[in-house]
């Protein structure tokens, strides 16, 4: 019995000091409306070791650094807009999962609908003259082209 | 009705060439946000054994220097060494060391075992200064022109090359970005 709450108390004991030993400790905060918001956060901020993964996925200990840093800028009274700004300002753009609209990501955005409209625009002529050379149907022949028919037939009967 | 024909080859023709520029970009290396931007604020105490702070000021004495980021955990770091003790034997040129997340007593052996090339160094413990700098990889290069402004980072091991054409001349004052605060 007296041994197994000495390993228990040398699990909290293990516990509790692992944390004081780390320098960046990757803690909920403890008010629950402020933490949601650090977590919707921690969704929009890539990790720039990872890339294609958001901080709130990455375990690479900038990311963990930098969940810690979007609680405290929380903390301390930033609203949303100035955490990303503090972390764009170190960063740049990049830092943002979802890349902000300007004259530099421009063709990002606007690219894939210029495409779509070329492919669409592309198939509506081609559909439409098809669809124009079919109501067409073929032109009636003149008296020249009768009379060569004609004469075909005729060699041919 | 000949364009018809030509049309193909000419969308193969920008795709190829947009594909061929796109093999060429580096996605790995995030320009840094901090080009024409003053050096953020800080002091840093020195790495152990040695005296001293590395701070803000250091970079605001009129001539331009350079700002490595090293870690002893960091091997790419080890590569890079020679070139940075080369210059600090061969050249008058400033050189920062700035020492991420390192163990004290790893980064004062490091320094020992390899050498060290640095005029200052700072060890950033828990590495707020290299967030403030925008570092997001371990090793990287800063040119700071003489009025503190960032004026240039390399990303990972700086080689000869980059050396030459990309440091050599800011250095010298060249390729100069004017300073947005």
């Amino acid at each position: 019995m007296t041994t197994r709450i000495l390993a228990l108390a040398a699990l909290i004991l293990g516990l509790l000091a692992t944390p004081a030993l780390a320098q960046y400790v990757d803690q909920p905060l403890s008010d629950s409306a402020l933490e949601r918001r650090a977590q919707a956060l921690h969704k929009d901020i890539r990790c720039l070791v990872c890339q294609n993964q958001a901080i709130s996925d990455s375990n690479a200990s900038l990311a963990k650094q930098l969940r810690v840093v979007v609680r405290e800028r929380i903390e301390a009274g930033d609203n949303d807009a100035e955490v990303k700004s503090y972390l764009v300002d170190r960063y740049g753009d990049w830092v943002l999962m979802r890349p902000p609209l300007n004259a530099s990501t421009l063709i990002l955005w606007i690219g894939p609908f210029v495409i779509l409209a070329f492919v669409l625009g592309g198939t509506a002529v081609f559909v439409l003259r098809r669809r124009r050379q079919q109501q067409a149907g073929t032109a009636p022949l003149d008296a020249q082209e009768e009379a060569r028919l004609a004469k075909i037939l005729d060699d041919h009967v | 009705m000949r364009l018809r024909y030509l049309l193909p080859g000419i969308v193969f023709l920008v795709v190829a060439v947009v594909l061929g520029v796109g093999l060429t970009l580096k996605p790995r290396e995030i320009p840094s946000a901090l080009i024409g931007k003053p050096v953020p604020e800080f002091v840093l105490p020195a790495v152990e054994g040695r005296t001293g702070q590395f701070s803000t000021a250091d970079l605001k004495t009129g001539s331009p220097v350079l700002v490595n980021v090293f870690a002893s955990w960091c091997g790419p770091c080890r590569q890079e060494h020679p070139l940075f003790m080369e210059l600090a034997r061969t050249t008058d040129i400033t050189i920062y060391g700035l020492n991420q997340r390192d163990a004290p007593a790893d980064a004062a052996r490091w320094l020992e075992t390899f050498g060290d090339p640095y005029d200052k160094t700072g060890a950033d413990f828990d590495g707020r200064a290299s967030i403030d700098w925008g570092v997001y990889g371990v090793p990287e290069t800063f040119v700071v022109d003489g009025s503190g402004c960032i004026q240039f980072k390399h990303i990972s091991v700086l080689t000869r090359d980059v050396l030459e054409e990309e440091i050599l001349p800011r250095l010298r004052g060249e390729k100069h970005v004017p300073c947005t605060p």
